[in-house]
């Protein structure tokens, strides 16, 4: 039987799910679970609550009439509102996401030394490269795309949720639901998945090489030397021994190798102040836009930032390589 | 045919000590070698420079490759069971069977499901529940379905009671070992391999200082049983060890004529144990 180069990738990233079920799978599912179950004990207190006050929302079809009113730009902010209720499933699971992805570069390339089990890995005809980018994808795409959809199940849950309670104060859900755009916000984080590989590369990079290379508690050293330096140069910087501020260490070096991996983060620190700025200043339709619209996120693309991180990442990658190579246990 | 292995001037130093002084030899297809030393004395040095999972000075040539250089090539052709603890906890029969089938191309699934259904393994079941036996048996029937020309077994029964010590071994000499397959066995329960060896080497302070097959270790080696007034006569002769048993002494000839020892006692052919013992004096101190 030939086995091409595929078919091994295509294995290496299987077992990683099947080693990783419970992060890659279990933990969105479950912190979505939590989110549905919150907001549906919410709404429950919401209607208990003015039930017994007396507050009748929209009573006698007072909202839909309410609707029958709207123009079309009042329609889309409905939309957008709904919309919003698909994106906030999607704002825990991405931080469930982050902590997943950090803790499992942290032991992709050490765990499997401490348990000795890479005697296992490596008596297969398998290169160490292969190894390693399986475990890069595994973080970069594997786990973002399971993340995304389950927060679209999640998303949509929500929603049917939302618009089951407002027909109980007389809204059409269906007219609802059209408002909505569930396929549009499906394919902004689908999509915002490639630009994440990008823009996590720098911090998969250092926690791997350090998982690859720590003969002990990978962890430390990963949040302790990225830290330490920045104390260090923020020490040099009080006494006034560099020009550029500390801050642009602790930004660019120390955060980028450490929080990269948490999904948005290219979006919040990654554009320029100017960019920011710009966007504050508009109304809440283009803030959304903002940071929810692909074409917006993916302005990040034109920041040498972005990509100067890409190629240290890729460096940082081929050294954990080196070392998933030639570490000596003996 | 060529060597399976070829080394020549392999050494490698972990700071003060060397794990590995210049050693050369030559391992040739369809032998069952056992790599014999003790504590710290090199033997799983030597089998990581083989294996590729070190990196030494000298040359070494495993099937045709350099370790160092196409270790992924290399582990087409050969395998390993390096301790009994090596799977990791987290896999499941199925899911082991269903990974090496995928990746090895030398993979017989067959061979491998029939092996696994003589033994109480069930696919569901996570290495984390299985007793140490239990490892051993699924490591066993991965290695035992795939063809490769090496196998090399570090310490492999280590931990494991007589039963499936035993057990072990047969399934490799009746289902596995054939004239186009090699083995290199370490281990310190030397008494369990003594029959199955073709050769034996003996390693000590990273040195070889015993290279050679069973019939000729036979021919060199002879124990003799010597009665109290002999046994002057037969310390003349330089034994290489000797010890007491029920008033008579046994003493170890290395390179002695047969028809001189047959003067002085009842010969026999030492265990390999005994001579390990006599090799190896010393070590410690």
């Amino acid at each position: 039987m030939n086995v091409t180069s595929g078919t091994k990738l295509y294995w290496l990233l299987k077992r990683e799910l099947w080693e990783h079920r419970g992060g890659f799978f279990w933990a969105p599912v479950i912190a979505g679970g939590i989110f549905l179950l919150l907001n549906l004990m919410g709404i429950i207190t919401a209607e208990v609550l003015g039930a017994s006050h007396g507050i009748q929302i929209g009573a006698n079809g007072g909202l839909q009439h309410i609707i029958g009113q709207m123009d079309a730009g009042d329609m889309s902010k409905v939309g957008f509102a709904l919309d919003i209720a698909m994106y906030s499933a999607m704002g825990l699971l991405i931080v469930v996401l982050g902590f997943v992805v950090f803790f499992y570069c942290l032991g992709a390339l050490y765990d499997d030394r401490r348990d000795r089990s890479i005697l296992f890995w490596k008596s297969l005809p398998i290169s160490d490269a292969s190894t390693v980018l399986s475990k890069v994808l595994s973080a970069t795409v594997l786990a973002p795309i399971i993340a995304v959809i389950v927060g679209i199940i999640v998303g949509i849950l929500q929603l049917v949720m939302v618009t089951i309670t407002l027909s109980f104060h007389g809204l059409n859900v269906w007219q609802l639901l059209g408002y909505a755009h569930p396929f549009r916000v499906l394919v902004n984080l689908v999509g915002y998945v490639p630009l994440y590989v990008l823009w996590a590369l720098p911090a998969v990079g250092w926690l791997m090489l350090c998982s690859a290379w720590a003969r002990s508690k990978p962890f430390l050293w990963a949040v302790a030397l990225p830290v330490a330096t920045g104390l260090l140069v923020s020490w040099f910087g009080l006494m006034g021994l560099f020009n550029q501020s500390p801050l642009w260490f602790w930004k660019n070096v120390v955060q980028r190798s450490l929080l990269s991996v948490f999904p948005g983060t290219g979006s919040l620190f990654g554009l320029d102040g100017e960019g920011l700025a710009r966007h504050a200043g508009n109304d809440l339709n283009d803030m959304g836009l903002g940071l929810m619209n692909l074409s917006s996120t993916y302005r990040l693309l034109a920041s040498p930032d972005l990509w100067i991180g890409v190629v240290i990442g890729i460096g940082l990658l081929a050294a954990a390589t080196w070392f998933r190579r030639w570490r000596d246990e003996a | 045919m060529s060597a399976v292995i070829t080394a020549t001037g392999l050494s490698k130093h972990y700071k003060q000590t060397a794990a590995l002084d210049d050693v050369s030899f030559r391992i040739e297809p369809g032998r069952i070698v056992g790599l014999i030393g003790p504590n710290g004395a090199g033997k799983t040095t030597a089998l990581k420079a083989i294996l590729g999972l070190t990196d030494f000075t000298g040359q070494l040539d495993v099937l045709g490759f350099d370790p160092r250089q196409q270790r992924d090539k290399l582990m087409g052709d050969v395998c390993f069971i390096a301790d009994v603890a090596v799977l990791p906890r987290w896999i499941k029969v199925r899911e082991a069977v269903d990974f090496v089938a995928h990746v090895h191309p030398r993979f017989d699934r067959a061979k491998c499901d029939a092996f696994l259904a003589r033994t109480k393994l069930q696919p569901g079941q996570r290495v984390r529940q299985m007793s140490k036996g239990m490892i051993v048996q699924l490591h066993l029937a991965l290695v035992m379905a795939i063809d490769a020309k090496l196998l090399i077994l570090d310490e492999p029964t280590l931990g494991l009671d007589i039963l499936y010590r035993k057990q072990f071994y047969q399934n490799l000499l009746e289902d596995y070992f054939d004239e186009n397959k090699t083995i290199i066995v370490t281990t310190h329960q030397v008494e369990e391999v003594e029959h199955i060896l073709t050769d034996l080497m003996f390693i000590r302070d990273g040195r070889i200082v015993l290279d050679a097959d069973m019939d000729s270790v036979g021919e060199r080696f002879v124990e003799v049983l010597v009665n109290a007034d002999r046994a002057e006569a037969a310390r003349q002769l330089k034994p290489i060890d000797e010890r007491q048993v029920f008033g008579k002494t046994i003493f170890l000839f290395d390179g002695v004529s047969r028809a001189q020892l047959e003067a002085l006692g009842e010969t026999r052919r030492p265990s390999i144990s005994d001579l390990f013992v006599a090799t190896m004096k010393g070590t410690y101190a």
